[in-house]
């Protein structure tokens, strides 16, 4: 089980498609970074994805896609500025921002309440 | 020549009967052609694996996958070929992964009741096995017997 199970998330999409789940993160983010299956986040989460992986950007937040064999694609949101300088710094080497200028300014609601991996299991 | 060679099969969600079989068998079948093979699932794919092979007959390396994508994107580990099975989008993502961090060749191994749709979503580079199989294993068993490696 990865570190990010453990941390303070939200779950904006659940067990849903890859395709699904970045489209949402595209849509929803002020920024979207496009980094390579495998980039690093937190302690010892390798991002899982099909190419090119978008990672959103919203505020403090940092949305990304989370997957799990057995459960599909989600779309997880978690506070990091630490992780967002990283993106932001690392973008002209092996992170690509979204060609929008300055991202979406409409935001679509995803019309769920933020669950838990644990509650969701327990289904 | 195979020997010292090494193949990484990588397992997906393993509630679709054929794909335990198959780990086995194209292990076995690796195995005896000199690849040092390596299986990697969840902890739930693992578990089967191991209960069905408790003397490690088939199968001597076992990890968690999710593990093993940390190792070989912090380069401690690489394979030659990796064999992804999946029924599912999200065991698609995983092959994806797999072919974007390893300089393996990669095989999508495509099985279950959508096989050929999920078949044809794959625009990742690899090597496609695909069959409508689910509890037969043959259908799937006979592609498998195709790939000259």
């Amino acid at each position: 089980m990865s570190c990010i199970e453990q941390m303070k998330y939200k779950l904006y999409l659940e067990r849903t498609s890859f395709k699904e789940a970045r489209a949402y993160i595209e849509k929803n983010s002020e920024e979207v970074y496009y980094v390579d299956p495998g980039y690093k986040l937190f302690k010892d989460y390798y991002l899982i994805g099909v190419p090119p992986v978008a990672i959103g950007v919203m505020g403090k937040e940092l949305l990304f896609t989370y997957v799990k064999p057995c459960h599909g694609a989600f779309v997880m949101g978690l506070d990091s500025e630490e992780e967002i300088a990283r993106l932001r710094e690392n973008e002209s080497e092996k992170v690509k921002k979204s060609l929008k200028k300055g991202g979406l300014t409409e935001k679509t609601e995803s019309g769920m309440k933020p669950v838990s991996f644990s509650e969701m299991y327990k289904k | 020549m195979t020997e010292g060679k090494k193949a990484l099969l990588v397992m997906g969600c393993p509630e679709v009967p054929v794909q335990m079989s198959m780990v086995i068998y194209l292990a076995h079948k690796l195995s005896h052609a000199g690849w040092d093979v390596t299986v990697a699932g969840t902890d739930a794919a693992v578990k089967l694996l191991k209960a069905a092979d408790p003397e490690s007959y088939y199968v001597q390396k076992m990890v968690d996958v999710d593990e093993l994508i940390g190792e070989i994107v912090e380069k401690k580990i690489d394979f030659d070929i990796c064999f992804a099975f999946m029924h599912s989008d999200a065991g698609m993502t995983y092959g994806a992964t797999f072919s974007a961090i390893s300089k393996a060749k990669p095989y999508a191994v495509v099985f279950g009741k959508n096989a050929e749709a999920l078949g044809e979503s794959i625009d990742y580079p690899a090597t496609k096995i695909v069959a409508k199989a689910t509890h037969n294993p043959n259908p799937l068993k006979n592609k498998i017997d195709k790939v000259v490696l």
